[in-house]
């Protein structure tokens, strides 16, 4: 046993602690605090590759298993990752460092409380795609609200108030109905503890209650259609490094939840409920694509497009086929890397211009001809050109969802024909063009410190976009794992039901 | 001279008791020959008295005891809540201080009349029959009355202690007369009598008789519909008493109210469990709802302990073991985030003057961060966000209704507490995201380290809940 997992989620809150005992009220003291918050996740992601050393990506099982007593004997303190998890671990650690150097210039207000938040959510994060525990699951999950929240409230736009409590609301209410569920599991089973619970068999009606439950906090923080209005909101007035986290990590717990317990703990009721999904997620590709055509604002126009994205997430995952799941996963690693990319883009000229209206720009390529490649890139793989990272996903979802469903893949298809319009038209309407306005005239091309960011995303966004096999391998077994349960729960339904003709 | 002191050892069991009662006489005594400038001596006189009580109430063996012929029991239920509710006296005398001083109100009848309520709420506690359920509870409330009107010239001083002591009378009288119902049909005062002669089966004066008595008790738990008198209250009078009032004498009445419908009547708890969910429903909404357009703090905490009250009482309905246990440990963190909660509504001070509008917290993030941290915490705490202790709360109550398979109390229990999350929230925002006003007078040393204690075991209980989880199961196993 070590305790590698929960040096992941101590290091960044011995970080938040040296930074609260450090004095901010001089220009050494801020400075202090960017390089502590910036060293302690350096280390998080050196500890991060670590822990991938340590991990076995051939097998299915938990590992670097570490628990400890807690609230009683059948609700410990387990962590522990599977191939599900580890890459949402190491993306989550992975950006963070990227988080805080977008944010080293741009936020000028209340550093120490800043940077104190993004490392109290970053060891949440992790907490969250190492739990092993029902109630840690949840405990996890809910805490990330607080900071995030003051995130968005504290250092958010003109509408940030609203924004945040809207986004704080929203998730709550999902996520309440899922502790219940928790409950009854508990009283069901006896205990908490996913693995053992892997091994469990709920009753077939129970199942269905506890995953619309479940559904209820999942499809809130995915976020699916129609629940997705709090996302644009919490998109356009959180802070830039804010922006990325939400879309790049925190959306994605919804996704891993999904992989983690809806569809292992309760299979008979995730074939049951596929062609609901399948629906609402060929109708929010449609829907928030038109949507997104429409957007005036850079940010929710992005905002619009991640949940279009997470369309294609939900779509394979409840293709309930390797492709799908695999694609899914792959869409949720590759859409974190992309999605955050992109509002940094944004966030880049954000700096400078002070204004997210897609129409106070135009003609960027005269004055910032590397940032115009880079957004280039991004645009690109958001759209899902062949090469790129957003490609692999969208494909081997598609394949899924096509082998489950032709008509859902139909539809979702042209989802993929209207990501390239508004993408590509919001590319061309802030790089094309003339350089007309006055206030552009004199922008600056990215700096050193904004390459720093940008190069490294655009480097994995192409390798793995080259390279899928590279993250695909680590999905293989938990992927064939958990198939092999629905699969086996496929057939006894059947079984019952032609011994019931 | 033999049969005198053979009693002694009879009267063992109440020690931290007669403990309480010698002490308020003397301290009494020493308060009417020394005058007014004693207050300060009697103040900490008083602190040291409780905690002798609770020092003893500590040492106490588990096993259960009976004293006064029955009528006084001392189990490790009685003695979890009586550490509490001594715990909780004290401390809000310790951050009265400040406040009395600086109001020129330091009248030493003040820290009598606490430790006279506290000996009250001991014997709520420790009533093993009727009568001295009943006696501790009027002098529990006798000297909650006069504490609220304590501000003699304060007008809503002394409305919040006219409505408190006219409300509690009625209140009383209908407790009275459901006990006199119950002992007519069962026979006897004593509660495992009451269960022996109700063997599982209720004739319609039981229950009429049970109505009554949980109405009496719902008005000091201060549940929907007889929570009337809260607000009000909270809001009238001085705000240590109102510390005082939210903390301990709420703990005291929720144990009564526990041992009563648990050891008198555990057999018939179909009759009861109905009640409990109406009023536990009633106060979760109505205290997730009334506080939202509150704009006083005192007013919308008041709102907010009905509301919790309310979460507590989940736990009871279930009726179960791990229901008592829920409400134990529900009653414990909620004391002390109220506690919390409080010591920050003491220093909403600027110089000598006093304020209680909620808008007065504005910007509090950085004129005083400190303390704007801890109430922030306490507020998510008290919205049930985890990893915060209010979630472990709320965890083990709705388990154990789950467990009774009351599904709907806990469905609408949970979403209630999302409504009730929205004042919580709106206190942090208006702390962190509005402009600033001017600054308060830095906190005093007692309201500070009342407020660091709160704030770390509310921060980090997640890490460490077993002490009081255990605690509270003893508590609850020593019921049956």
């Amino acid at each position: 046993m070590n305790h590698l997992l929960l040096g992941l989620i101590v290091l960044p809150l011995l970080g938040a602690a040296l930074i609260l005992l450090t004095s901010d009220d001089s220009q050494f003291g801020l400075r202090n605090i960017r390089f502590t918050a910036l060293f302690a996740t350096v280390l998080t992601f050196a500890l991060s590759l670590l822990a991938w050393k340590e991990f076995n990506p051939a097998s299915a099982d938990f590992q670097l298993v570490d628990e400890a007593a807690w609230l009683s004997a059948s609700i410990r303190f387990k962590l522990g990752v599977d191939g599900f998890s580890m890459p949402f671990i190491l993306l989550t650690t992975f950006l963070m460092p990227f988080c805080i150097v977008a944010s080293w210039v741009s936020v000028e207000k209340r550093v120490k409380e800043y940077m104190m938040a993004f490392l109290v959510l970053e060891a949440l994060m992790i907490g969250v795609f190492s739990a092993l525990d029902l109630v840690l699951f949840y405990l996890f999950f809910e805490a990330g609200l607080i900071p995030m929240f003051l995130i968005i409230g504290i250092w958010g736009g003109k509408r940030r108030i609203y924004a945040s409590f809207k986004f704080f609301l929203y998730t709550l209410l999902g996520s309440l109905l899922m502790l219940i569920a928790v409950m009854v599991m508990f009283h069901e089973a006896h205990t908490t503890d996913i693995p053992t619970l892997l091994a469990y068999k709920f009753p077939a009606a129970m199942q269905t209650w506890l995953w619309v439950a479940f559904f209820a906090s999942f499809a809130v923080k995915m976020p699916m259609w129609p629940v997705h209005t709090w996302l644009p909101d919490a998109h356009v007035e959180a802070p830039t490094a804010g922006s990325v986290i939400l879309a790049a990590i925190l959306l994605k717990m919804g996704g891993y939840g999904f992989i983690r317990i809806s569809i292992p703990l309760f299979p008979d009721a995730s074939l049951f409920f596929a062609p609901l999904v399948f629906t609402m997620s060929a109708i929010a590709i449609v829907y928030t694509s038109l949507v997104a055509l429409m957007q005036e604002d850079i940010k929710k126009l992005i905002a619009y497009s991640s949940v279009a994205h997470m369309g294609f997430v939900t779509m394979g995952l409840f293709s309930l086929n390797a492709q799908g799941i695999q694609g899914a996963m792959f869409q949720m690693v590759s859409h974190g890397l992309v999605s955050g990319a992109l509002f940094l883009c944004v966030g880049v000229i954000y700096d400078r211009m002070h204004t997210r209206e897609i129409a106070a720009y135009g003609g960027l390529v005269n004055r910032m001809p590397r940032y115009a490649v880079i957004f280039m890139i991004f645009t690109m793989a958001n759209v899902g050109l062949p090469g790129t990272a957003g490609f692999v996903g969208e494909f081997l979802t598609l394949l899924g969802a096509f082998r489950a469903s032709p008509w859902v893949a139909l539809f979702a298809t042209t989802g993929v024909i209207l990501s390239a319009c508004y993408a590509l038209w919001l590319y061309a309407r802030v790089v094309f063009g003339k350089l007309e306005k006055p206030g552009l005239m004199t922008i600056q091309d990215v700096s050193g410190r904004e390459l720093a960011i940008l190069v490294p995303l655009v480097v994995l966004t192409i390798w793995y976009g080259v390279q899928p096999g590279a993250i695909l391998d680590v999905f293989a077994a938990p992927t064939e794992a958990l198939l092999k349960s629905t699969q086996a729960a496929a057939q006894a339904a059947q079984s019952v039901a032609s011994a019931v003709r | 001279m033999t049969a005198p002191l053979a009693a002694v050892p009879a009267l063992l069991p109440a020690l931290p008791e007669l403990v309480l009662a010698a002490g308020s006489l003397i301290l009494v005594l020493i308060g009417a020959l020394a005058g007014s400038s004693s207050q300060r001596f009697v103040q900490a006189m008083t602190v040291v008295v409780i905690l002798v009580a609770a020092g003893l109430v500590v040492g106490q063996s588990d096993v259960r005891e009976l004293a006064f012929h029955g009528a006084f029991i001392v189990d490790g239920f009685a003695r979890f809540m009586k550490v509490i509710v001594l715990l909780a006296s004290a401390l809000s005398l310790v951050m009265a201080q400040g406040f009395l001083n600086r109001q020129k109100a330091n009248a030493f009848e003040f820290p009598v009349l606490v430790l006279l309520s506290t000996l009250g709420m001991m014997v709520m506690i420790s009533a093993h029959d009727l009568i001295a359920l009943y006696l501790g509870l009027e002098l529990s409330s006798l000297a909650l009355y006069v504490i609220a009107a304590f501000r003699r010239d304060d007008l809503k001083s002394t409305e919040a202690g006219l409505k408190y002591f006219v409300l509690g009378a009625l209140s009383s009288g209908m407790l009275l007369y459901g006990a006199s119902l119950i002992y007519g049909f069962t026979g006897s005062v004593e509660f495992t009598a009451i269960a022996k002669a109700l063997n599982g089966h209720a004739s319609s004066g039981v229950i009429f008789g049970l109505a009554f008595l949980m109405a009496g008790l719902a008005f000091k738990i201060s549940a929907v519909p007889f929570h009337m008198w809260t607000p009000d209250v909270y809001e009238g009078s001085p705000t240590p008493v109102t510390t005082f009032f939210a903390s301990a004498p709420k703990l005291a009445a929720m144990a009564m109210t526990v041992r009563v419908v648990m050891t008198a009547f555990p057999d018939i708890a179909g009759q009861w469990q109905q009640i409990i969910v109406f009023i536990a429903l009633g106060s979760m909404g109505l205290g997730a709802f009334a506080a939202i357009g509150q704009s006083n703090i005192k007013r919308l905490l008041a709102y907010s302990s009905i509301g919790h009250i309310g979460f507590a009482l989940v736990g009871l309905a279930s009726g179960t073991t791990n229901g008592v246990q829920g409400v134990a440990i529900y009653m414990a963190l909620y004391v002390l985030m109220t506690l919390g909660a409080f010591a920050c509504v003491l220093g909403m001070r600027r110089g000598d003057h006093y304020v209680e509008t909620i808008d007065e917290l504005a910007g509090l993030g950085r004129t005083n961060p400190g303390m704007a941290f801890g109430l922030a915490m306490i507020m998510f705490s008290l919205a049930g966000i985890p990893p915060l202790a209010g979630f472990f709360a709320k965890w083990y109550v709705f388990v154990a209704a789950v467990e009774a398979k009351l599904y709907i109390l806990a469905v609408i229990g949970v979403l209630t507490s999302a409504v009730g999350a929205f004042y919580y929230l709106r206190i942090v925002k208006i702390m962190y995201f509005d402009e600033p006003k001017d600054a308060f007078a830095p906190l005093d040393g007692t309201l500070k380290s009342v407020l660091l204690v709160s704030t770390m075991i509310v921060f980090l209980f997640w890490i460490w809940p077993s002490p009081l989880v255990n605690a509270a199961l003893v508590a609850a196993q020593s019921l049956h």
